[in-house]
């Protein structure tokens, strides 16, 4: 019970530093909180990498998310913030990266490969397809060889059925 | 042969970019600001709390930036090196204490050497995002004028240094 106790107290121990470290909404506006969520979930925290900078609670995007906030409270756009973080941390920062020669594989990569792969498979079916006619017309032997055979019937069959 | 050779191809073509991958280090970002001029800063000195010194102090000359923090595992690891690198080299080395306190970076000098002409304080790390820093240690080599010439994420080792960082140093004096 007691140790029960030092984990609960210790969670909020640990949940109130962690939010007295986020600078509070000064003001109660729910459109600004939601622009900076929208925002912050646009940008990669660089230290997790597969977090965005609205989920974590690594130092660097409390930092970060401050920067958003306060930038905007200053009245900067979108756009300015976003160039504000990729002039100090580059692409990688954007989780949606910008379309250039450098990303060209990163966002035309999957077409391709989708592309290419129907490409080949049309190319295996039709040459699948022509062998299997050859096969037909040239009567290989290999025709009729996965059909099922009908099974003999057995000589005595008939005259045990008409037996009365 | 055909029905062997191209899944055979398939894996060879696999096996090469598993291998290329296996090499890179995702943690590595590479920076936006090499060849860019270095951020500006106006920060206090760790040494001297009523001195501030800024980017147009460093004009002229090629030098270090450091990025360390006591608390910081890694730097401790890196922090001979740069004392070792401080006597291999006149460019002077500077420190950017990271969200640190003044108590402990202090010490941290005391107990291990200071291999630094000056150390700028950086409480909330306002400057380190400035400089694009998300993983400390890092290092910076600014050239004299003023360009971001290199930067190194995580520890310095032996074989940076050797390697990249005193032959830059030595074409930037040069």
């Amino acid at each position: 019970m007691a140790k029960w106790w030092i984990a609960v107290m210790l969670g909020l121990v640990c949940s109130v530093n962690a939010s007295s470290r986020e600078v509070p909404p000064a003001v109660a506006d729910p459109a600004f909180e939601k622009r900076v969520t929208r925002l912050s979930e646009e940008l990669r925290c660089l230290v997790c990498q597969n977090q965005t900078i609205a989920d974590s609670n690594a130092e660097l995007a409390v930092d970060l998310r401050n920067q958003v906030r306060e930038q905007m409270r200053q009245g900067r756009s979108d756009d300015a913030i976003r160039h504000y973080m990729v002039e100090r941390y580059g692409d990688f920062i954007l989780y949606r990266p910008p379309v250039k020669a450098s990303t060209a594989l990163l966002w035309f990569g999957p077409l391709v490969l989708v592309v290419g792969g129907i490409g080949g498979l049309a190319l295996y079916v039709r040459q699948r397809r022509r062998l299997a006619l050859d096969d037909d017309t040239e009567n290989t032997g290999f025709d009729d060889y996965d059909l099922p055979v009908a099974e003999p019937v057995p000589a005595n069959h008939k005259e045990a059925t008409r037996k009365p | 042969m055909k029905r062997t050779l191209i899944p055979a191809i398939i894996f060879a073509v696999i096996v090469v970019f598993l291998g290329v991958g296996l090499t890179l280090n995702p943690r590595e970002v590479p920076s936006p600001l090499i060849g860019k001029p270095a951020p500006a800063f106006q920060l206090a000195t760790l040494e001297a709390p009523e001195k501030s010194l800024g980017l147009r102090d460093m004009a002229g000359q090629a030098w270090v930036l450091n990025v360390f923090a006591s608390w910081c595992a890694p730097c401790r690891e890196e922090h001979p090196l740069l004392v070792d690198l401080a006597k291999k080299t006149s460019t002077p080395i500077f420190g950017l204490n990271y969200k640190d306190k003044q108590v402990d970076a202090e010490r941290w000098l005391k107990q291990f050497g200071n291999p630094y002409r000056s150390v700028l304080v950086d409480r909330d790390g306002r400057a380190g995002i400035d400089y694009g820093v998300y993983g400390v240690p890092e290092t910076f080599v600014i050239d004299k004028a003023g360009t971001v010439r290199y930067k190194k994420i995580g520890p310095l080792t032996p074989e940076v240094i050797e390697k990249k960082i005193l032959p830059l140093l030595r074409e930037l004096n040069g």
